[in-house]
């Protein structure tokens, strides 16, 4: 069993400093005619790990892409402590995809071409690269095709890989939904670890019992607003909102 | 019949004998097509990588011409050359006309769209997969082309593969621009078709037999780099 409070072999110990408050004002975004984020208003302004949870098409995975700046919102502004998103603020972010996104390199090659983007040297990039394999346990697989890794693997890899550009912030969409336990708890331990060295992980999951061992605080979303944001513990114990008390009963919320 | 067995065993006689005429023919075609390649190779990674990520008013029109022009008539690329270069051209200066560069050129001109194309298609299905990762990474949109056509090497050797395929095979641009000329614009395609006019079946037969089997080497290493790329999970 891996116990989450010994700190992690291959991790670097600069400590992370976000740039907190997230403020999302007013935000809208549509796509196609639809009006997927409507009039979404909400702070996070916790150093923790923020869960975002909702049915699907509640407009979470875009709401992560907007706060990373992968698109742009049709109306409203974010803050990153007050500042607005530009191209310094995009370095110092990092996302992990539901489906993990792999070049056709090998392991290696993957983590060192990220670092390339990221304006790291090319005589530096090889002590990353095997910090990022020790921390995802995939040291023995340097050389090995990225995409002949079994999935748990592949998106170990995204992680680490996001991890190595040493964000400060970090994005996750669903990033256990298509993994097994063993996976999943190995991926829960890389981001407990990463909150400890001050990354601000925001991670939108529909495991209720994920969100349960992770969240600090949650946002639930629900047909693109914010219904309800608050600490793990009251959510879980009290939730305010219908959708969400139906959500977490494990009702269908339509 | 026994005309032409008698021919065939010829032929093969000036294979296995190396005939110097058939070898001179054989190295210059080779050498033509595969220096148009290498230029239409580098044009088509550039100009392919280029439509599939950078956004231009136009960009559709240049893409469907691209396409339109991979099935460019050899005869027509050679005309068009033709007319750059003959003596009231635009290029005639040169006095490229008849030399083995005018046939590189006008084999450029022809492979060029060929290798853009597929190219474009290879970059273009990579970055459907690749695109919100590489701009979450922070990738210029140069720093991107350059990662699609990596990424895309094993789509690109086939697009090579096939533009030489194209080139060593065609006949219609370089007896325009080279004019079929004994020792100097000489090809495989251009011989045989000399040959077989002037009734020389047997020379014309071994000059078919050597393109054939250079067209089987092509196809066969397609098929070897497609598997590869298959097993290493890079297709």
């Amino acid at each position: 069993m891996l116990d989450p409070t010994t700190p992690l072999e291959g991790v670097s110990d600069r400590l992370a400093s976000p740039p907190l408050p997230v403020e999302l004002i007013g935000l809208y975004y549509e796509t196609g005619g639809k009006r997927v984020i409507n009039d979404l208003n909400a702070t996070i302004d916790t150093r923790r790990i923020t869960v975002i949870m909702g049915p699907n098409g509640a407009g979470k995975s875009i709401l992560l892409r907007l706060m990373h700046g992968l698109i742009a919102p049709t109306k409203g502004e974010i803050l990153w402590a007050g500042r607005r998103m530009d191209r310094a603020m995009a370095y110092r972010q990092a996302m992990v995809f539901q489906r993990p996104v792999l070049l056709r390199r090998s392991v290696a090659a993957n983590v060192s071409h990220a670092l390339g983007l990221h304006g790291i040297e090319r005589g530096k990039r090889a002590i990353c690269v095997d910090e990022a394999l020790k921390l995802a346990g995939l040291e023995d697989h340097a050389s090995t095709p990225a995409r002949v890794l079994s999935g748990g693997e592949q998106q170990r890899l995204c992680l680490a890989r996001a991890l190595s550009l040493d964000p400060d912030v970090l994005f996750l969409d669903e990033p256990t939904s298509s993994l097994d336990p063993a996976s999943t708890l190995a991926i829960e331990r890389l981001l407990l670890d990463a909150q400890r060295r001050g990354i601000k992980v925001i991670l939108v999951t529909h495991d209720v019992g994920q969100a349960r061992r992770l969240a600090h605080d949650v946002m639930f979303l629900h047909h693109g607003r914010v219904i309800e944001h608050q600490d793990a513990e009251n959510f879980f114990e009290d939730t305010h909102s219908e959708g969400a008390r139906a959500f977490l009963s494990g009702g269908l919320v339509l | 019949m026994t005309d032409f067995i008698d021919a065939f065993r010829t032929a093969l006689g000036l294979i296995v004998g190396l005939n110097p005429d058939l070898v001179e023919i054989l190295i210059l075609s080779i050498k033509v097509s595969l220096t148009a390649v290498a230029i239409a190779s580098l044009l088509g990674f550039a100009i392919g990588g280029a439509l599939a990520v950078y956004r231009f008013p136009g960009r559709g029109a240049v893409s469907a011409v691209l396409s339109a022009l991979m099935g460019l008539p050899p005869v027509v690329a050679g005309l068009i050359v033709y007319l750059l270069l003959s003596n009231v051209g635009p290029l005639g200066v040169l006095q490229l006309l008849y030399t083995p560069t005018a046939m590189i050129i006008a084999q450029v001109i022809l492979v060029t769209p060929i290798i853009g194309a597929l190219t474009r298609q290879a970059c273009q299905d990579l970055l459907e997969e690749y695109d919100e990762q590489l701009r979450s990474l922070g990738a210029s949109s140069s720093a991107i082309v350059v990662t699609l056509l990596w990424d895309g090497r094993y789509r690109l050797i086939t697009a090579v593969l096939a533009g030489f395929g194209r080139a060593i095979a065609e006949v219609g641009a370089v007896m325009i621009v080279g004019g079929n000329i004994d020792h100097v614009t000489r090809t495989m395609t251009t011989a045989i078709a000399l040959e077989t006019s002037k009734g020389n079946i047997a020379l014309a037969l071994a000059l078919g037999i050597v393109l054939l089997t250079i067209a089987l080497a092509v196809n066969a290493s397609l098929i070897w780099v497609q598997r590869l790329a298959n097993r290493l999970a890079y297709a």
